[in-house]
This record gives C-alpha cells, structure tokens and sequence, in this order.
C-alpha cells in the first residue's frame, strides 16, 4: 500500500485504532467522561503520535539499523517516548502557555498508552516511508479523536439513562462501544481496503 | 499475609482485567480464540514473573527518583526475550499476536505491580504476586476465546465441536472486533451481579 490517501483512509476509519485494532483502550474508557476532556486528549494524542513516529522513524532507520542494534527496538522506542513527552512539556510550558493550558494534563497519561507506542511499531512492520509513516500517524490520530469525543458523547448520555445496576459504569460502555465498532465494521471494504 | 494468599489473590478476587480493568488491550485484541488468548496470557505472565523477580531483587540499590525508567528498562529486556523466543518457536502464534507482543512493555499490569508490590516485598512473595496476576490475566483471556470461538466460530482448540447446522452459520460476530467488546461487557456484568 503506497497511496497516501488510502494510507489515511485505512487508518482513520477501516483499521480505526481504538475499535478495530484495541490500542489506546485506558485513555477511551478512563477520560471519556465529558466531551470537553475527549477533544483535549484526542489533540494531545494527534500531536504526541506525529511527533512520535518521526523520531522513533529517524531513530530506528538512523541508529538502529545501520548498527544492527534492531533487537533494541522496544526499549528503545518506549524510553523516547517518554523523554520526548517530558520534552514537549517542559517546551510548552515555557513557550506555549495557552496550549499548554488545555493539553498540558493529558500528557503525561500518553506515555503509557499503548496507541503512541504500537502505532510506531506498525510503522516499522509495514515498511512505511518518512512521509507515509506521517500520514499513517495523522490519520490513526484523528480516528482517536473523532472515536473519543463520538463515544464520551454517548456516554454523557447513558449517565441519564435508567440501567440495570449490575450493567451500570463498565459494562454498558463495553456494550455501547461494541455497537460502534459494529458501526465501523461497515467501513471493512471501503475503497477495497481491508 | 500467608504466601497462598499472596498467590491467589491476583486469580479472581483482584483480577487484573475483570475486576481492576487494566491490561484491556492485549485481553479484548488477542482473545479470539483459545490459542491466542493462552499463548498472550503466557507471555504476559512470564514478563510479569521475571521482571517482578529482577526488581525485587534489585530493589535496594534502585534509586527512588528514576525507579520508574528503571523498571521499564527491565521490562522491556523481558519483552524482548520473550518476542523473539516467540518469533522462533511458535510463528504462528507470534503472527496471530501480531503488535501485541512488543506492546506487553506498556501493560500497565506489569508496571503496576513492579510499582506497588516487587519494589516492596522479598524475592519469594513477588514471585508468588506475579504469577497470581500473571494466571489470572491467563484464566480470564483463556475463558474469553473460549467463549468467542465456541460460539463465534464453533470450535474449540481448532477442533470441531457443533453439528454441520452450527458450522455453516455461527454467530461471526463474536469473532470479530465488536465481540470481544460486547463478551467482556457481559462477564463484568455477571461478574457484578453475583459476586459482589
């Protein structure tokens, strides 16, 4: 697959990562409680991602490769992860205050989720140029967001809604997020991507 | 605390997905069928044990300020011991497991035990805690795929074990992305209704 179009397109919707491919699961059950922290932590995931795959790119074909030190990869890769979110805080914080204001608390959650840390092992696995790797990190982002702040909408809802007790909190969030990802079962063939 | 306790602890009464709901990931992504869910179970648990082991034992001479890198450091030494004993051994299990396998570094499972257990206890009782968690994430990823490749695809371990009517037509669904959802939703509804 070389079409940068289609590169998105699969991992926006297709292959969405939370609801086809189970990354990210903490952050979508655990701060999806209001619309407003959704976006929040779907921007900083969007941001943090891109910024991830291209240093973990640089890294892996720049280090890694030439040294034969491939074996290397995962603790390599987790260890930047986490210097470059302390990184991008400490430069917020001293440059971009306003950003840094509505993003600031969601970061440090990022380093453990798994979202950041598979999307740069995919990367990897599927050969992905520079750029394509970007798009691939753009698109994978957006289909967080966009499947985050549709669910804690859901959610602000089923917060109303008479339920079972013995369904209340986490089960009917599993369930209501099974129906979306049925939903986004029937994106499987769009544009013949699978 | 009596060491059976320690070990048993982590089985069901403290049961890293069912009842804390952390380690979701890799329960919901490899549980399609028994196969998966027992292979990532396994592997889960032998990070969970070594790591638990090695941080124990090195827990007087870990600084306090960067225990945190230190412990993913050991971690990920183990994730990588055991994503190419897979890749040799078993390939196509490590293929079925797919980015799950290297993703065992960021379950927050493992780390939270080295966190709140292995960096405060013996060597033997943080053996003992990482197997019983350990066992338990393997209990509840085995009793899943069961339940989704009986019903989703009508066979267990690959043998089948309904009549030619089920074969032709099971519930696919369950084998899908939107199965895995609705059968841990299920069990942690049960599991609040009748042992609570």
């Amino acid at each position: 697959m070389k079409n940068p179009a289609l590169i998105f397109l699969a991992a926006f919707l297709v292959n969405n990562i939370v609801l086809m491919r189970f990354l990210g699961l903490c952050p979508f059950f655990g701060v999806s409680n209001a619309v407003e922290t959704a976006t929040g932590m779907g921007m900083a995931v969007i941001f943090v991602m891109t910024l991830a795959s291209w240093i973990t790119w640089i890294v892996y074909h720049g280090i890694l490769m030439p040294f034969g030190l491939v074996f290397l990869r995962t603790a390599v890769f987790i260890l930047t992860i986490a210097s470059l979110v302390q990184l991008v805080e400490m430069f917020m914080k001293k440059a971009y205050r306003t950003l840094y204001n509505a993003l600031g608390i969601y970061l440090p959650l990022i380093t453990t989720n798994c979202a950041i840390l598979g999307v740069t092992f995919l990367n990897i696995d599927n050969k992905f140029s520079f750029l394509n790797g970007t798009i691939f990190a753009i698109g994978t982002g957006l289909g967080f967001m966009v499947v985050m702040i549709t669910f804690a909408a859901i959610r602000e809802r089923l917060d109303l809604a008479p339920i079972n007790p013995s369904l209340k909190g986490y089960p009917i969030s599993f369930i209501a997020a099974s129906l979306m990802a049925l939903a986004f079962l029937g994106f499987s063939g769009l544009f013949g991507l699978t | 605390m009596n060491r059976l306790s320690i070990f048993t602890r982590g089985l069901i009464k403290e049961n890293a997905v069912l009842v804390l709901m952390i380690g979701l990931c890799p329960a919901l992504a490899t549980s399609g069928t028994v196969r998966d869910g027992f292979g990532m179970g396994i592997a889960a648990t032998f990070v969970l044990l070594f790591s638990n082991i090695i941080i124990s034992m090195m827990r007087k001479i870990i600084p306090n300020e960067v225990r945190i890198p230190i412990f993913i450091l050991i971690i990920s030494t183990f994730v990588t011991i055991i994503d190419y004993f897979m890749q040799a051994f078993q390939p196509d299990l490590y293929r079925a497991l797919g980015v799950f396998v290297p993703l065992i570094v960021v379950n927050c499972m493992i780390l939270g035990r080295a966190e709140a257990y292995a960096s405060k206890n013996s060597v033997f009782s943080s053996a003992l805690d990482g197997l019983g968690v350990g066992l338990g994430f393997t209990l509840t990823l085995t009793v899943m795929g069961a339940i989704r490749e009986i019903l989703g695809n009508g066979t267990l371990l690959g043998m089948t074990i309904f009549g030619e009517g089920f074969k032709n037509a099971p519930v696919i669904f369950l084998i899908l992305p939107p199965g895995a959802f609705l059968v841990i939703g299920v069990l942690k509804a049960l599991l609040n209704k009748y042992y609570k």
